[in-house]
């Protein structure tokens, strides 16, 4: 069942989130999938208790993955999946808790909670760039004499 | 004699005003796609792919998150033209529109007119999801987080409620105030104050989840994913600018909740 609510919910933030970046209509659907399985393979890595910044790479790496693909069945620039699927990963509670210890004097946690939100957005992007590294390979020795389009 | 001459420098007028054109298609495709929201690659990627389509076989563009230069090299003295960029929002829809465009000049299946004339007409299209639809996604996107940061549903209402009105406030302050980040900064100092009122009043038992769930809507996330991506393809000084653009709008963002925070 929570599984179910995790893959609804987080299906709805990441279509939301194309609503307010004007994702053409017949692509939300897929950035929804794409935000959905991201956040997926974070909450499977999480639950069986696997540190949050290694479960955050493997789950961008997923996302711009799925992103390239999109990007070129669909003829899209990749953007519009990627921007909507790592919504659900940005550490907002830890920069919100660093931000909260910082205010009430605690500086030790704050620098703490914010060197880890620091680190997670390091990881989100750290997960996009081995996935651009990844398809340019598998596309290089898919099609080596294509040019790059998508 | 001098109607030869005359037919020579029509044909060169011609031909300059040709390739003025072509720059002009170019440069406009370029200026939507960066005004919202493309990666700085892709949008001198696709400035030079419609010149090479139209027959420019050398040209460069310089793009930065500011300003757009273009210049062709032809048989001519070498042309350039610089174009400001100075608003810059999110609008995919056509960001999407103009790569479908570049994609079919690429298969020549649009003359230079033609283009120039789709173009201004993606450009003046005005947003695909109404203002109030906006508002609903980023209601729904912040009862979304709550959940998925394990919240439990009680506190659905007051987030939704919450991050409506932030995000409402951070389209609407940078129309009145264009000082960059005020609205930001607005947007999360109301949105926490308003999480507050509606947990002083009952509405959900988790104060720290629905300041949470109401900030989200207003995270750069589009900023963060393109200055990696411009950083990793070399755009090291739009990468860098974006980088910083996104750090302040984070910024702006703990400065307003923290001065929520400071009152509770």
């Amino acid at each position: 069942m929570t599984v179910l609510t995790n893959m609804f919910f987080s299906f709805v933030a990441a279509a939301s989130f194309g609503i307010m970046f004007n994702v053409p209509k017949s692509l939300l659907f897929k950035c929804g999938t794409v935000g959905m399985a991201g956040w997926m393979v974070y909450y499977f890595l999480s639950e069986h208790s696997i540190d949050s910044l290694p479960a955050t790479i493997a789950a961008s790496f997923t996302i711009a993955l799925i992103g390239h693909v999109y990007a070129r069945v669909y003829k899209t620039p990749v953007i519009i999946f990627t921007i909507a699927g790592i919504i659900p990963l940005v550490p907002g509670g830890t920069a919100y808790r660093a931000m909260r210890s910082f205010v009430q004097n605690d500086y030790n946690a704050g620098i703490n909670l914010a060197a880890k939100a620091f680190m997670i957005s390091g990881s989100i992007a750290l997960g996009l760039i081995l996935s651009d590294v990844f398809y340019q390979l598998i596309l290089r020795k898919k099609a080596p004499a294509e040019k790059k389009q998508a | 004699m001098g109607a030869l001459n005359t037919i020579g420098v029509i044909r060169l007028d011609a031909l300059l005003e040709k390739q003025y054109d072509i720059m002009d298609v170019s440069l406009l495709a370029g200026k939507i796609m960066l005004e919202n929201g493309a990666e700085t690659y892709r949008v001198e990627d696709t400035m030079m792919r419609i010149a090479l389509s139209y027959g420019i076989e050398e040209s460069h563009s310089f793009v930065t998150p500011t300003g757009i230069m273009f210049s062709i090299e032809t048989d001519e003295p070498t042309k350039t033209k610089l174009i400001r960029i100075s608003k810059r929002t999110t609008d995919l829809y056509k960001v999407s529109a103009v790569n479908a465009i570049s994609r079919r000049i690429s298969a020549g299946e649009l003359t230079v007119s033609e283009a120039y004339k789709e173009l201004k007409a993606i450009q003046r299209a005005p947003m695909f999801f109404s203002f109030l639809v906006q508002i609903a996604a980023a209601a729904s996107t912040s009862g979304c987080f709550v959940i998925l940061l394990k919240g439990s549903w009680d506190n659905m209402i007051p987030a939704m409620l919450s991050g409506a009105l932030a995000y409402f406030l951070l389209l609407k302050v940078a129309d009145i105030v264009p000082t960059m980040f005020f609205s930001e900064f607005i947007a999360a100092l109301a949105g926490g104050a308003a999480a507050y009122v509606l947990f002083r009043l009952g509405l959900g038992s988790d104060l720290d989840r629905i300041i949470v769930g109401t900030l989200i809507p207003l995270v750069p996330g589009l900023l963060i994913t393109n200055a990696v991506r411009d950083l990793m393809a070399g755009h090291f000084l739009s990468g860098l600018a974006k980088g910083a653009e996104a750090l302040l709008t984070a910024l702006a963002i703990g400065t307003g909740i923290a001065v929520v925070m400071t009152f509770i």
